[in-house]
Parts: C-alpha cells; sequence; structure tokens
C-alpha cells in the first residue's frame, strides 16, 4: 500500500503542492487527475526522491520512504516512469530494459526479460534498435517493461498517454489495467485525460492548485459531473 | 616516396597518442559536459611520478604502471572535490575551474619536480625498424604506442557495451535523472568517467614523453591537439575521437614535414576552425546546423 | 576608476520632461532627457579620469624607477584586462588566446621602432598597433562568433599555442631572439612640459609608464562610455539571454564580433606598450602562459567590471614578488619560489570559482546589492 501524508513542496517561493494527503490501496490502480499546475508531476517527483518535500511522509507498506535518496528507491520497490517518458534514446531497447533490472527491488526474482518480451511482443521485435527509433506508443511500453524489470511493488506512472493516439492509449492502459490484476501491482497513474484514466481506476484522487479537493472510488468520481466539470474537464 | 612514408608513419603514431588523448576529452565531455583543459597537466604529473620511480631504480614497466594507477587517483579526486560543484551550471564556470586547475598543476609540477628537461624512457627501442635493406621511420616504441592505445580502446570498448557498470555509466553519462530513478548512483559514475579519463590521458602522456624529453609544460600543446581531434569526431563520439586523432596525426604531421614544424599549431587552428564552421557536430555528424 | 552597473540610474530628467512646453511631444523629452543622461555619463568618466590621471602622477613621480617600471606592467596588463573583461563579463565570450592579439600589437610596435630615429611619433605608433590588432581581431572574431562555450575556448587556446611558432617562422619577426625595441627619444616638449609641473626629470622608464597609464586611463574612458551605451547594452542583452536578445532584434553575430573586436584592440594596444616597456618582443614573451595570466587577472578581480579589472591586474602585477619573496624566505630555490606565484592565482581562481563564482569585486558587489535590499 502506497500512502501519502501531508505531503508540501515548493519550487523556490512557489508551493507546488500543499499538505497532500491519500492513499493508493494496494493492487489497485489510482488516478491522480486534475488540470496543468495542479501539482501532479510534483506529487510523483516528491515520492520518489527527485524533489525534496519540506513537510509530510511518504509510506511504502508502512516503510517511510520521505527522505531517501532518489538512488535507493528502485531497490525499495518505487518505480517512477517520469514525465515525458525517459528513454534513453541513446541505448538500444534491450539496453533499456537491462538497465531496468540491475537495481531490483530486494527480495525479487531476477528480472526476466523474456517476460517483458512476453508481455510487449513489439519490443522483442525491436530489441536490438536503438530507442530513439521507437514510435511513441512503443516508447510507453518500453519504459513500463522498464520499470517492471526490477519488479517494484508500487508503480508510479506520470502521464503516459501524452502525445498518444487514442488507440494507443486503449492499448496501453488495457495492458495496465491486466497487469494490476494479473500481478497485484499497485499504481498510481498521473493523467490530465481524466475520463481515460478513470475508465481502468480503482480510486481517484483530484487535485486543484496542490491541494486535494477529492478523493473517493472512481466510479463515484465519475458520476460527479459537477466535479467533473470543474477539474477534470469533461 | 621514402618522405611521404615517413611523414605518414610519424603522423600515424602520433595520431594514435591524439586519439588516446582525443577519447580522454569525449569521456569526460559525455558524462559531464565539461572539457577538462586541466588533462594535459594531469598528464603530466602522472609521468613525473613514473620517472620518480624510474629514477628509484623499479623497471619501466613499474613506473608505467605507477602512472596509470596515479591518472586513475587524480582523475577520480579531481571530479570528487573540484568539479563536482560546478557540474551542471553555467559553461564557463568549468572552463575557468579547469584552466585555473593546469595553472596550479603546472606550478606544483614545477615545485615538486623542477623545471628542468629530463629524458624519458622509451621501451621497445626507438630506432628505425628494418624491412628488408631500408629502415622506415616506424620504431618499435611506435608500434607499442599504437598497439597500447588499440588496446585501451578494446578494454574500453568492451567496458561499456558488455558490462552492467559499463552501461550504469553510459545511462549516467545519457540520461542523469532517469539514470537515478533506475537506481543508478550517478555521483559514482560520474567520478569513475573521470577515473578512467584520466587513466587514458596518463597514458597519453607516457606515451608521448617516451624517447622525448619531459617537462612542465610538454603537454600543454597536447590538449589542444587532443581537443582538435575530439572536435573533428564529434565531441560526443568515442569512435570519432580515435578517427579525429589518426586524422590530426596524420595531418599535422605532413605540414610539419612540408611547411614547417613551427606552424603546426597554427595548423591544428585552421582545422579546428574549418570543422566547427563546416561541420560543428564532427566530421560524422549528419547535422551542419548547430545552435552553438 | 568608474564602474559599470547593471541598475539604470533613476530618472535625472524630470525637471527636464516638466519643462517641456504644451506643444512640444513625449519623445523630444525623451531625447534631450537621453541625451542628457549620456553626456553625464561622459562628463562622469572624464572627470574620474582626470581624477585618475592626478593620482598617476603622484604615484609616478614619488616611486622609484623600479616601481614605475612595475606600474608599467600593470598599465598594460590593466588595458588588456579591460578589453577581455568587456569581453568575457560583459558579452559572456571566453577567450584564452589574448596573448595573441598582444603579440600582433607589440610585434607591429617593435617593426617600427626598430631604428632609434623613429618614423613617427609615440602616439602613431600606438595607434598603428591598436588598428593592425583590431583588423586581426575582426579576423578571428568573425568565425569566432559563431562559437561558445567551452568551443570559443578551445578554438583560443589553440590561438594562444599557435602564436609563438607563428612569431618563430617569419624571420622578419626575429626569429627565436625576437626583435628589440628602441623606446625613442622623449619629445623635447614632454620633458619641458613634465619639468614644468612636477619639476623632476624624466627617463625613459618613467616616460613608458606615464604612455602606458595615459593608454589606459584613455582606453578605460572609452570602454566605459561603450558599456553604459547602447552596445553595452545589447552586449548585456545577449550574454544573458541570447534567444530573448535575437527575438528583440539585436544581431547576435554583429554584437558578438564588435565585442571581440574591441578587446582584440585593446589587447594590441597592451602589446605595444609591453614592447616599450620590456623593450623586446620575442616568442618566448607570449606563450600560452600570458593568456591566462590574462585570464586570471580578469576572473580575480571579477567578471564585468573595469574596476574589476584594474585591481586583477594590479593583484598580478605586485603580488607575485611578494610571493616569490615569502617562498624563498621559507627556504624555497629560487626557481621554486618563482613558480609560488601562479601557484597562488591558480589556486585563487579555483577559489574564486568554487566559493564565489561572481570574482571579487562581482561577489562585493552583489553583497553590497543585498544589503541594499535590491
Amino acid at each position: 500500500m502506497f500512502e501519502v501524508r501531508d505531503l508540501t513542496a515548493s519550487y523556490g517561493p512557489v508551493t507546488a503542492l500543499d499538505g497532500v494527503s491519500f492513499t493508493a490501496p494496494a493492487g489497485k490502480v489510482t488516478a491522480v487527475l486534475g488540470a496543468n499546475g495542479a501539482g501532479k508531476t510534483t506529487l510523483l517527483r516528491a515520492a520518489s526522491g527527485l524533489v525534496r518535500p519540506t513537510r509530510g511522509t511518504v509510506l511504502l507498506d508502512g516503510h517511510d520512504l520521505t527522505r531517501t535518496p532518489v538512488e535507493r528507491m528502485s531497490s525499495l520497490g518505487l518505480a517512477h516512469v517520469p514525465e515525458g517518458r525517459g528513454v534513453i534514446t541513446e541505448l538500444s531497447v534491450e539496453e533499456n530494459l537491462r538497465l531496468g533490472g540491475l537495481h531490483r527491488a530486494d527480495g525479487a526474482p531476477p528480472a526476466d526479460m523474456g517476460r517483458i518480451y512476453r508481455l510487449f511482443p513489439v519490443l522483442g521485435d525491436r530489441s536490438s534498435a536503438t530507442a530513439h527509433v521507437l514510435s511513441g506508443g512503443e516508447r510507453q511500453m518500453l519504459v513500463i517493461g522498464r520499470a517492471l524489470m526490477a519488479t517494484p511493488k508500487v508503480l508510479l506512472l506520470d502521464e503516459p498517454s501524452l502525445g498518444l493516439a487514442p488507440r494507443i492509449v486503449a492499448q496501453i492502459f488495457d495492458l495496465l489495467r491486466s497487469l494490476v490484476e494479473r500481478e497485484g501491482l499497485t499504481v498510481v497513474l498521473v493523467e490530465q485525460n481524466a475520463r481515460s484514466a478513470l475508465s481502468i481506476a480503482d480510486r481517484g484522487v483530484v487535485l486543484n492548485l496542490g491541494r486535494v479537493v477529492a478523493q473517493d472510488d472512481a466510479s463515484v468520481l465519475s458520476a460527479d459531473e459537477q466535479l467533473r466539470h470543474a477539474y477534470l474537464g469533461f | 616516396m621514402q618522405q611521404l612514408l615517413t611523414t605518414a608513419l610519424t603522423g600515424l603514431t602520433l595520431g594514435a597518442v591524439y586519439a588516446a588523448f582525443a577519447l580522454a576529452l569525449c569521456l569526460i565531455w559525455r558524462s559531464t559536459r565539461i572539457v577538462n583543459f586541466a588533462q594535459a597537466p594531469m598528464a603530466m604529473i602522472t609521468t613525473y611520478v613514473a620517472l620518480v620511480v624510474i629514477d628509484a631504480g623499479y623497471s619501466y614497466w613499474v613506473g608505467f604502471a605507477a602512472a596509470l594507477l596515479c591518472g586513475l587517483v587524480l582523475g577520480a579526486v579531481v571530479e570528487r572535490v573540484v568539479v563536482r560543484p560546478v557540474e551542471g551550471k553555467a559553461h564557463i564556470n568549468a572552463v575557468i575551474l579547469t584552466l585555473g586547475l593546469f595553472i596550479v598543476l603546472h606550478s606544483a609540477a614545477a615545485i615538486i619536480f623542477g623545471s628542468r628537461y629530463r629524458s624519458f624512457p622509451a621501451p621497445f627501442g626507438l630506432r628505425g625498424l628494418k624491412v628488408g635493406d631500408t629502415s622506415i621511420a616506424l620504431t618499435g616504441f611506435g608500434i607499442f604506442t599504437i598497439v597500447a592505445v588499440v588496446v585501451v580502446m578494446a578494454l574500453l570498448v568492451l567496458l561499456f557495451r558488455y558490462t552492467d557498470l559499463g552501461l550504469k555509466m553510459r545511462a549516467a553519462a545519457f540520461n542523469q535523472e532517469v539514470a537515478r530513478l533506475l537506481g543508478v548512483r550517478v555521483g559514482r559514475m560520474l567520478t569513475l568517467g573521470w577515473a578512467l579519463a584520466a587513466l587514458v590521458g596518463s597514458l597519453s602522456g607516457l606515451l608521448i614523453a617516451g624517447g622525448s624529453l619531459v617537462h612542465p609544460g610538454y603537454m600543454d600543446s597536447v590538449v589542444v591537439y587532443g581537443f582538435v581531434a575530439a572536435v573533428l569526431g564529434g565531441l560526443d563520439s568515442p569512435a570519432g575521437s580515435v578517427i579525429g586523432g589518426v586524422l590530426l596525426g596524420l595531418s599535422l604531421s605532413f605540414v610539419s614535414g612540408y611547411v614547417g614544424s613551427e606552424l603546426v599549431a597554427l595548423a591544428a587552428l585552421v582545422i579546428l576552425m574549418g570543422v566547427l564552421l563546416l561541420r560543428p557536430g564532427g566530421l560524422f555528424s549528419h547535422t551542419a546546423e548547430r545552435r552553438v | 576608476m568608474p564602474t559599470t552597473s547593471t541598475t539604470s540610474s533613476p530618472g535625472t530628467g524630470s525637471g527636464t520632461a516638466s519643462a517641456a512646453g504644451p506643444g512640444t511631444s513625449r519623445f523630444a523629452g525623451v531625447r534631450r532627457l537621453r541625451r542628457r543622461r549620456a553626456s553625464s555619463v561622459l562628463l562622469r568618466h572624464l572627470l574620474v579620469a582626470l581624477a585618475g590621471l592626478v593620482v598617476v602622477v603622484l604615484v609616478l613621480e614619488s616611486t622609484s624607477s623600479f616601481r614605475n617600471s612595475q606600474l608599467a606592467s600593470m598599465a598594460y596588463l590593466g588595458i588588456a584586462a579591460g578589453g577581455l573583461t568587456v569581453l568575457t563579463g560583459l558579452n559572456g565570450q571566453l577567450s584564452l588566446g589574448h596573448g595573441a592579439f598582444m603579440a600582433v600589437g607589440a610585434y607591429t610596435t617593435a617593426l617600427m621602432m626598430q631604428d632609434s630615429d623613429p618614423v613617427m611619433p609615440i602616439v602613431g605608433v600606438l595607434v598603428a598597433a591598436t588598428a593592425v590588432s583590431l583588423v586581426v581581431g575582426a579576423a578571428v572574431g568573425v568565425p569566432a562568433a559563431r562559437l561558445h562555450g567551452p568551443y570559443i575556448a578551445g578554438a583560443t587556446l589553440a590561438l594562444a599555442i599557435a602564436v609563438p611558432g607563428i612569431a618563430l617562422y617569419f624571420d622578419r619577426l626575429g626569429g627565436e631572439q625576437g626583435l628589440s625595441v628602441l623606446v625613442p627619444e622623449i619629445p623635447v616638449w614632454v620633458l619641458d612640459a613634465v619639468y614644468f609641473v612636477t619639476g623632476s626629470e624624466l627617463d625613459s622608464t618613467k616616460y613608458v609608464a606615464y604612455v602606458g597609464w595615459l593608454s589606459l586611463i584613455v582606453s578605460y574612458v572609452l570602454l566605459a562610455n561603450l558599456m553604459r551605451s547602447r552596445v553595452g547594452r545589447t552586449w548585456r542583452a545577449v550574454r544573458d539571454d541570447e534567444v530573448a536578445a535575437e527575438i528583440a532584434g539585436i544581431h547576435l553575430g554583429r554584437a558578438r564580433v564588435l565585442a571581440f573586436v574591441v578587446s582584440a584592440a585593446c589587447a594590441g594596444l597592451a602589446g605595444a606598450v609591453m614592447a616599450m616597456a620590456v623593450r623586446i618582443t620575442a616568442p618566448s614573451g607570449f606563450t600560452l602562459n600570458l593568456s591566462l595570466v590574462l585570464l586570471s587577472a580578469v576572473v580575480l578581480g571579477g567578471l564585468g567590471s573595469l574596476t574589476g579589472a584594474l585591481i586583477g591586474s594590479a593583484l598580478l602585477t605586485f603580488l607575485p614578488q611578494v610571493v616569490t619573496d615569502l617562498g624563498a624566505g621559507a627556504g624555497l630555490t629560487d626557481v621554486q619560489a618563482a613558480e609560488l606565484a601562479p601557484l597562488v592565482y591558480g589556486l585563487t581562481m579555483v577559489a574564486v570559482i568554487l566559493l564565489a563564482p561572481a570574482g571579487i569585486v562581482g561577489s562585493i558587489r552583489n553583497a553590497r546589492r543585498r544589503s541594499r535590499g535590491v
């Protein structure tokens, strides 16, 4: 279970996160939604340690991750796929994946690239290609696969649908959903595309200007028209 | 014909050394986006260390190993202590820092080791090898030079391509943030990168010193030639550095032989400006345009 | 000495605006305001220059011949450092090769001062040397303007190490021995004038020192005006944000070349004075070390202010002797003690970058600004 309590973070004088608290239950997809600038990306960056929070705690299965250095997160079971995907374009597909498996979660079985290729066959076809040549959808699959190589307990995904055609988005979201159901992965999904995100999410958290304005089951949030119009754009 | 062959062979040997130095600069550039102008006096100091060891009675090879080891340590220390604070900041800081270091190492060497010109041994002989009846401009030491550089490069390729450590170092160089998220200790990788680069630079220093005279300023022009070679091949490309080094060595050898040795540095400048203005990404880049 | 500041002076023209009659357009008022401000800046610089001149006379007259020659060194270092400060601090281009332009100025001077009966007066020689360096500076500056960061550093470094070789190659330049420079006889009117003002005789060392300091004062006034003018603002804009500057209509290349040319001209003038002070120009005088010393002067004093360049030049002229003496006193050999000075200023440079990237003067200014609450 992934939990965030009273998390506060600033960029200089600008407070991007203001006392954010929510719980992402284990084995479920929790969508983090809100408009541009709501603080969603900062939330993930503060959780994974790229940004140091000024206040608050981050807990994974009860372990306090708050002041842990970024490099340790992978072995503690937290995987963060950053905004923009973070494909290392100079490396090949296989090298990207191999890199992901180098610092797997403590106690996890050895990284299995074959498993990733079974999940994402297109990566198998392109395994020796430089990551540079992959399409947007393929890149997204690559970074998810790379994160999975470390057998994480929780996967933080920052706007996976960005720049992708709706068909590809649907494909990837289906994949995520089945991963969660099959393997019990906990996913925290930051998305601007709230409708698609809520369609695969169990829980939802809505942010606005760095604060939580709503936190509930996904179905409840989807049904709340006023909320949707105010913060989610549909 | 004879002069042509001599010039070419000299150029090839020299090119191997420039290739090594260019490779050192390239390694550091790739990982930290800094051109380490202090690489030259760093190599000079490790050569002096070798000299001290050899003077104390040990064999050339012990001195050789000592120099390489010193290079490794010196590179690591410089990165961790001096350069780390300016990584990621405005370029001008790093340039001035490495130049300050350049000055410091120069004078420190003069104070500790003296400014006299010292001769440095060269294994495998300095006489031209005999092919049939004629002796050609390739010496035993020249062959050693080329072989040593090729071996070091092969080892580096093996390291970067086929080992996990190499993969981590490349990841740290290409995308620090993502590498950190994936668990890579980026700081350690950068230190290691500088250490390896300094090792290669030390090798370059030893090879240039062989059979020649050593003094605190003997490597100064090499940093320029190494830089030109690296730019020729594209600062980001290790393979390019090697090819650039060989091409530069040949070109400068021809200038020295047919025009005059005094104008070699000017020729290097002209070549550098030519590449930067026409093909800023290096001879092998696809873009002629670069937002400089 | 005139300093530069990035804050514009507060409106001194409120009087002008209210004096504008009802029929006068607002723009005429602004133009008048600008002209008044510009001429007041010039006036201020000239007053400072005059004060500086008085100080120079007092100092030169009251010190020994040895000190005079040291002060001459400081003068030519200061001229070159001033130009380099404009290039690096104001425009953001780093040059490690300005020793090359000093060589151009020095050799030009030497070629013109070979005979004891020179063809032109000393001012003419200085102007010629500056002009030649200006041209060479333009030739180098045009391609250099397209580079930045480590590329221009590397290219100018290549220039610095190429220069001794070029000087060696051409026999006309005297080869390894170089050319000796005969300082011309001091014109009688100068002797008389100086005797009238100070009551003492003028020897050639002091004469060269005067020439150097007068050149420095003139060039600094010109540089200071340039820095405060629209050209200077253009340079700062280019340094701070190229893209924004370009969008604002500034021609990047032209601004950069101009900065380069100005700094090269200064270095040429400095080289001319150096030739007269040292009395010889040889390849060994223009090694990489000279360019590094120049850079050190600019860095230690603070990148971007003429005062800083002057302080840096003072440091690099007088400190080495002090350090060397300390070293010799501590038991080092002569050679070792001589190397102590570069060790010290190299370490200081490293320390400055690590601790105070704005240089000494820059840090003081930032501290002052912070205490003022700006």
